[in-house]
C-alpha cells in the first residue's frame, strides 16, 4: 500500500500533527506582505477600499484557505497528481493555442466564468510538480545522462514554445528559468550549464529576429529610456522619477504625487512597488524586500530540511518562481530590466496571480509539514 | 530503507546547490537594494526636481492692458468686461443637445457650431471651449438664468479692449486684434495665450510693449493628462502702463463731426511744443470691430470705399500743397536776396515760358502785385516769376527747413515723407534733367510736390513760432514717465522772411479782399491767419481753357480739386496751427477754410490762457500794405 518510510517514528501524521507542524510564522510573514499590498491599493484609490483593496483582501482570504487545504493534503497525493496536473495544464495551454479563445484579442485567457484562468500560470506550477516528480525517481548519476534528459527537456520545451507563441515572452522565460533551476537543483552536471549558457549566448541574435516588434521595442526602450520620454520610455522614466523623488522616508502614505497625479501607469498592478517606494521611501521599499527575503530563506530552509527529493525540488521550485516574480517586477520598475508584465507577488492587484501564489505556498507548506516523509524513488500509486 | 541510499548523494548535491542558489538570490537582492539606494538617496534631489516639473504647471495670466487717456483724462481706450459662454465638454453627456438648448438663448451661427464641435473633439474634455463672446448683458443674464438647464455651459466674464469713441480715434489710437503669424518675432510668452490680443495699428501698435504689461503666472498642480488639480500660487502680473496723449478729445470729436461725409484730414498742433491736439482722418472705421472680429462684408466695405477709411490721411495722405506752399516760396525768395518783396509783378492771367503757357487761377489777372498782395490774392503769376528767378534749389532747401519732405518720428506708425522735388531726385527717378517749367509749377505748390496734412501743420507751426524746428508729438506720458519734445532748434530762416509770410497769411484771412476773408475769425479776442490752397488733380486742356474752365461741381468727384487750408492763431501771439485737407473738396477758401476756422475757434475757446480774453481785434488794415523793414 504505502510504499514509503513515513518518518523517523514510522507512523502516518494525523490532522492534529499536521496542525502543529504548520509554520504559523510563515503565514504571518505573507500576511504582512499582503497587508502592505492592500494598504497600497487603498492609497491608489485615494483612500478608498473600493475598488481594489477590499477585493484584494477577499482574494487573499480565499488564497489563505487554498493554502490551508493544499498544505494539509498529503505530499504523496501531490506527487501522484503531478503528471495528471501537468497534462491538464498542457491540454489547457494547447487549448488556448489551437482551439483558441480569440474573442478576447490576446490568447492568454480561458474564461471560466468566475475567474479568468491563465493556463500559462497553471503551467508553471504544474511544471514544478512534474519535474520534481520526475527527478524524484532518478539517481544522481542518472540525472546527467542524456537519455534521462529527453523527458524533462520536453516537459520544459513544449510549454515554453506554446507560451512564446501566444505571445507571452515573460511567462515563457519564467517557465524556462524555473525549469533550468530545477535541473540545476536536481544535480545536473555543470558541463550542461556551461555548454547551454554558451549556446544561449549564440542564440541571442536568432532569438532577436524572432521577437515581435513590440517586444523588440520594449528591449530597446529599456536600453535607452530617455530616447523617447513621451513614448515607450515614458513608463520607465516616470517610474524612476517616482522612486527617486520618494527619497529615504518617502512622501508619506497617500501623498505620492507621481502616483496620484497619474504620471505613474498601472500603479495598482505592475508599478505598485514604485508607488510604495514613492510614498514610503527607501525605508518602506527595503522593508518589503526584507519580508520577501525572509519568505525566500524560509523556502530554501524547507528544501534543506526535507527528507524526500520531490519535496525538496517542489519547495525550491515554488521559491524560485516567487523570487523571479519579485526580481523581474522590482528590477523592471527600477529600470534594470525591460518592461515585462509581471505582478509583484502578494502585493499587485490581481486574482489569478494571488491564487496561483497561494497554491504554490500551499505546496511549500505541504512539503514543510511532511518534510520527514521518506519516499521511495518509484512509490507507485499512493491510493 | 526503502530509499536505495542514493538519496544521500542527491541531498548533498542539493544542499550545495541550494547554498549557491540562496547566495545568488541574496546577491540579487543586494543589487536591488543598491539600485534603490542609488535612485532614492544619491539621485533623489534630481528626481524630486523632475517630479515637481511633472506636477507643477505654470499658466500665464494676461495682464490688464494700459488705458489711453487724452490730455484732460478722458478715456480713449480702456478694458471692458467681455461676457462670454464657455463649454466644458466633459460636463455634458451630449454636446449637440447642450448647444441646441443654448441656441434658444444665444443664437449660434453655423460656423460657431462647427468650431465648437471640432474643438471639443481635439482638446481634452476638461478644457473649456469658448462658444460665444461679447454677449449683451441681456443675453448673458439669460444664460445665467438657464445655466442649470445647460449641462457643461459656463458663463464667464473676461476682459476685452474697448474704444468708447469708436471711429473718431481709429487712426490715432488704432486697435488690437488676435496675434497673427507676422508677430512671431515677438518672444513674449503672452502672445501664445489663446485669445490674447496685441496692438495692430496706431498707438496701440507703437506703444504695444508699454501698454501690454508683464504676464502674471499661476502655478497649478496638474495630473498626467494636464487637468488642474489645484492652484499652488498666483502672481497677478504687472498691468500695462497708462498712456496720456496730447489730444483734446472734445476738439477731436468736433473736428471729426465737422468733416463728416468728406474724405478729409485735419491736424491741430501747438506751435511751440508740437503737441497735437487733434488729428482727424475721415472717414474712419470702428476699431472695436477689429477687436471683436470683422465680418467679411464689413471688411470688403472698408477696402472698397473710394474715401479710403483705412488710410490715416493725416500722415499717409499725400497731397500737392497748392497755394499753401506760397509762403515757403516767398520765404525762399526773401532769403535769397534776389527779390525785393515790395517790387510789383504784372499779372495778366498768364505768362509764357518757351512754348508753354502758365496760367493764373484768375483768368484776367491781378494786375500789379507785390509779395504780400500776391499771397493775399494767391496770385500764381507772381510766384511763377519769383520761382523762376530763385530756382528750384532754394525752394527745395526752404521746404525742407519747414519740415516738408521729412518725417518726424511721430508716434503713430505709417508716416509718409511726401515729396519735395529736386534736380537730383528727378534725374534719379526719371533720368531726365530738371525743366524750368517744373520750377514754375513748384512755385505754386503743384507738380511733383506732395505733402501730408501733418506736414502742413508743422510747416505752419514753424512759420508761426519764429522759425523753430518743432516736431509733432502725441504722447504726453507713458506710465509715470513724461515724454517731452526736445527743445526746437532754429531752422535758419530770417525773421524778415517769416514776418512777410505771416503778414501775407494775416491778409489772406483778415483783409476784405483776402481769399479767406469770408472764413475769418472775428469773435472777440480771437483771430487767425491762414492760407488757402486748391490743389489741382487734373490737367486743364487748352480747349477747356478757351471754352471756360469747368467748375468743380461740373466734374466727377475724383477729378475735383483738393481743398486745403492752413492757419495759425491767434495772430498776435500765435499758439495753435491747423491744417485741413478735403480731398476733391473743390476750393480751399470755400470748403477747407470754414472748417479750419471752426476748429480753431473751439481750440481757442478751450485754451486755458485764452480765458483772460484779450482786447477785441479788428480786421486788418484795409489799405493794401507794403512790408516795412526793420
Amino acid at each position: 500500500m504505502v510504499d514509503a518510510f513515513l518518518n523517523a517514528s514510522g507512523r502516518e501524521m494525523s490532522l492534529k500533527d499536521k496542525f502543529f507542524e504548520f509554520n504559523w510564522g510563515f503565514l504571518l510573514l505573507i500576511f504582512a506582505i499582503a497587508s502592505m499590498g492592500i494598504a497600497m491599493l487603498y492609497s491608489v484609490a485615494e483612500g478608498n477600499f473600493d475598488p481594489w483593496a477590499s477585493r484584494q483582501a477577499v482574494r487573499f482570504g480565499i488564497g489563505v484557505c487554498v493554502l490551508f487545504v493544499v498544505a494539509f493534503v498529503d505530499i504523496r497525493v501531490w506527487m501522484n497528481l503531478a503528471y495528471p496536473a501537468y497534462g491538464l495544464a498542457l491540454a489547457l495551454l494547447i487549448g488556448v493555442e489551437f482551439i483558441g479563445f480569440r474573442g478576447m484579442g490576446a490568447q492568454r485567457w480561458i474564461d471560466l466564468g468566475f475567474i479568468q484562468l491563465q493556463p500559462s500560470e497553471l503551467m508553471k506550477i504544474t511544471l514544478i510538480l512534474a519535474l520534481a516528480r520526475y527527478f524524484h525517481g532518478l539517481t544522481l548519476d542518472q540525472v546527467s545522462r542524456i537519455r534521462f534528459l529527453v523527458v524533462p527537456a520536453l516537459m520544459i520545451g513544449v510549454p515554453f514554445y506554446l507560451t512564446l507563441r501566444q505571445p507571452d515572452l515573460g511567462t515563457a522565460m519564467l517557465i524556462a528559468i524555473v525549469g533550468v533551476v530545477l535541473l540545476f537543483m536536481a544535480g545536473l552536471a555543470w558541463r550542461y550549464f556551461i555548454v547551454g549558457g554558451l549556446a544561449a549566448l549564440g542564440a541571442i541574435p536568432v532569438a532577436w529576429g524572432m521577437l515581435h516588434e513590440y517586444q523588440k521595442q520594449r528591449v530597446l526602450t529599456f536600453l535607452d529610456p530617455e530616447s523617447d520620454p513621451l513614448g515607450s520610455g515614458y513608463h520607465i522614466l516616470q517610474s524612476k522619477i517616482a522612486l527617486g523623488s520618494g527619497g529615504v522616508f518617502g512622501k508619506g502614505f497617500m501623498e505620492g504625487t507621481q502616483s496620484h497625479l497619474n504620471f505613474l501607469p498601472e500603479k495598482h498592478t505592475d508599478f505598485i512597488f514604485t508607488m510604495l517606494a514613492e510614498e514610503l521611501g527607501l525605508v518602506g521599499g527595503l522593508t518589503l524586500l526584507g519580508l520577501y527575503v525572509m519568505v525566500l530563506m524560509f523556502g530554501l530552509t524547507v528544501g534543506l530540511q526535507t527528507r524526500n527529493q520531490f519535496g525538496r525540488l517542489l519547495a525550491i521550485g515554488v521559491t524560485v518562481n516567487f523570487f523571479l516574480y519579485i526580481f523581474i517586477n522590482t528590477a523592471m520598475v527600477m529600470g534594470l530590466v525591460p518592461v515585462v508584465g509581471v505582478p509583484l507577488p502578494l502585493v499587485s492587484y490581481g486574482g489569478t496571480a494571488m491564487l496561483t501564489l497561494m497554491l504554490g505556498f500551499g505546496f511549500l507548506m505541504s512539503v514543510y509539514i511532511h518534510r520527514n516523509y521518506e519516499i521511495t524513488r518509484n512509490p507507485g500509486a499512493f491510493w | 530503507m526503502l530509499t536505495d541510499g542514493t538519496d544521500n548523494a542527491r541531498f548533498k548535491t542539493f544542499s550545495r546547490r541550494a547554498a549557491i542558489l540562496g547566495g545568488a538570490q541574496l546577491l540579487v537582492f543586494g543589487g536591488l537594494a543598491s539600485r534603490m539606494y542609488y535612485l532614492q538617496v544619491l539621485k533623489s534631489s534630481e528626481y524630486q526636481m523632475l517630479a515637481e516639473e511633472n506636477r507643477v504647471n505654470m499658466r500665464l495670466l494676461a495682464p490688464l492692458r494700459g488705458e489711453i487717456l487724452d490730455r484732460f483724462g478722458t478715456v480713449l481706450a480702456s478694458n471692458r468686461q467681455n461676457f462670454r459662454v464657455l463649454l466644458i465638454p466633459e460636463q455634458t453627456p451630449d454636446i449637440e443637445e447642450t448647444l441646441t438648448k443654448l441656441n434658444r438663448v444665444v443664437p449660434l451661427s453655423e460656423t460657431q457650431w462647427k468650431r465648437v464641435l471640432r474643438d471639443a473633439r481635439r482638446s481634452p474634455a476638461f478644457l473649456p471651449i469658448t462658444v460665444s463672446e461679447n454677449l449683451s448683458w441681456q443675453q448673458f443674464a439669460q444664460v445665467n438664468i438657464h445655466e442649470p438647464d445647460l449641462a457643461g455651459i459656463e458663463p464667464d466674464v473676461g476682459e476685452t479692449r474697448h474704444y468708447p469713441h469708436g471711429p473718431a480715434l481709429a487712426h490715432v489710437v488704432g486697435y488690437v486684434a488676435p496675434v497673427s503669424e507676422n508677430d512671431l518675432g515677438d518672444e513674449d510668452p503672452l502672445l501664445k495665450l489663446p485669445g490674447f490680443r496685441i496692438g495692430k495699428s496706431g498707438l496701440e501698435r507703437r506703444l504695444d510693449r508699454e501698454l501690454r504689461g508683464a504676464a502674471g503666472a499661476s502655478h497649478v498642480e496638474v495630473n498626467a493628462y494636464g487637468r488642474v488639480i489645484r492652484e499652488l500660487s498666483k502672481d497677478p502680473g504687472t498691468p500695462g502702463s497708462k498712456v496720456v496723449l496730447t489730444l483734446d478729445m472734445d476738439l477731436q470729436k468736433f473736428a471729426t463731426e465737422r468733416l463728416a461725409g468728406e474724405a478729409a484730414a485735419a491736424v491741430v498742433m501747438d506751435i511751440h511744443n508740437g503737441e497735437v491736439l487733434a488729428s482727424v482722418s475721415t472717414p474712419a472705421y470702428d476699431p472695436n470691430d477689429f477687436n471683436v472680429g470683422l465680418s467679411q462684408a464689413t471688411w470688403n466695405g472698408l477696402i472698397e470705399n473710394p474715401y479710403k477709411p483705412l488710410v490715416n490721411k493725416t500722415i499717409a495722405g499725400q497731397y500737392p500743397p497748392g497755394s499753401t506752399f506760397k509762403m515757403i516760396v516767398a520765404a525762399a525768395a526773401v532769403d535769397s536776396g534776389l527779390i525785393n518783396p515790395n517790387q510789383k509783378v504784372h499779372c495778366t492771367g498768364k505768362i509764357t515760358l518757351g512754348n508753354h503757357d502758365f496760367h493764373c487761377w484768375k483768368r484776367h489777372g491781378h494786375g500789379y502785385v507785390n509779395m504780400l498782395e500776391s499771397i493775399m490774392h494767391s496770385c500764381d503769376i507772381y510766384f511763377y516769376e519769383i520761382a523762376k528767378k530763385i530756382g528750384i534749389d532754394r525752394i527745395e532747401e526752404m521746404a525742407h527747413k519747414f519740415g516738408l519732405g521729412e518725417t518726424y518720428e511721430y508716434e503713430v506708425p505709417g508716416e509718409k515723407p511726401g515729396l519735395v522735388p529736386s534736380r537730383g531726385w528727378k534725374r534719379a527717378t526719371t533720368g531726365a534733367p530738371w525743366q524750368q517749367g517744373e520750377t514754375l509749377i513748384a512755385g505754386i505748390g503743384q507738380g511733383y510736390l506732395l505733402t501730408t496734412p501733418l506736414q502742413l501743420a508743422v510747416m505752419t507751426s514753424r512759420l508761426a513760432n519764429g522759425g523753430k524746428a518743432v516736431k509733432p508729438r502725441l504722447v504726453r506720458s507713458v506710465g509715470d514717465e513724461g515724454r517731452f519734445g526736445e527743445p526746437a532748434e532754429p531752422i535758419g530762416v530770417s525773421e524778415r522772411a517769416l514776418a512777410i509770410a505771416r503778414e501775407g497769411m494775416n491778409l489772406v484771412s483778415n483783409h476784405p479782399r483776402g481769399t479767406a476773408f469770408r472764413a475769418r475769425l472775428n469773435e472777440p479776442g480771437m483771430s487767425l491767419a491762414g492760407k488757402t490752397g486748391t490743389a489741382q488733380v487734373r490737367r486743364i486742356t487748352r480747349a477747356e481753357r478757351e471754352s471756360g474752365v469747368l467748375t468743380n461741381e461740373e466734374v466727377e468727384w475724383r477729378r475735383r480739386d483738393h481743398a486745403l487750408f492752413v492757419a495759425y492763431a491767434p495772430v498776435e501771439d500765435p499758439r495753435y496751427a491747423v491744417s485741413v485737407v478735403v480731398e476733391h473738396g473743390g476750393s480751399g477758401s470755400r470748403t477747407a477754410a470754414p472748417v479750419a476756422r471752426d476748429i480753431m475757434r473751439l481750440a481757442l475757446e478751450r485754451d486755458p490762457s485764452n480765458r483772460l480774453a484779450q482786447a477785441p481785434q479788428g480786421p486788418a488794415n484795409s489799405q493794401i500794405p507794403s512790408f516795412q523793414e526793420g
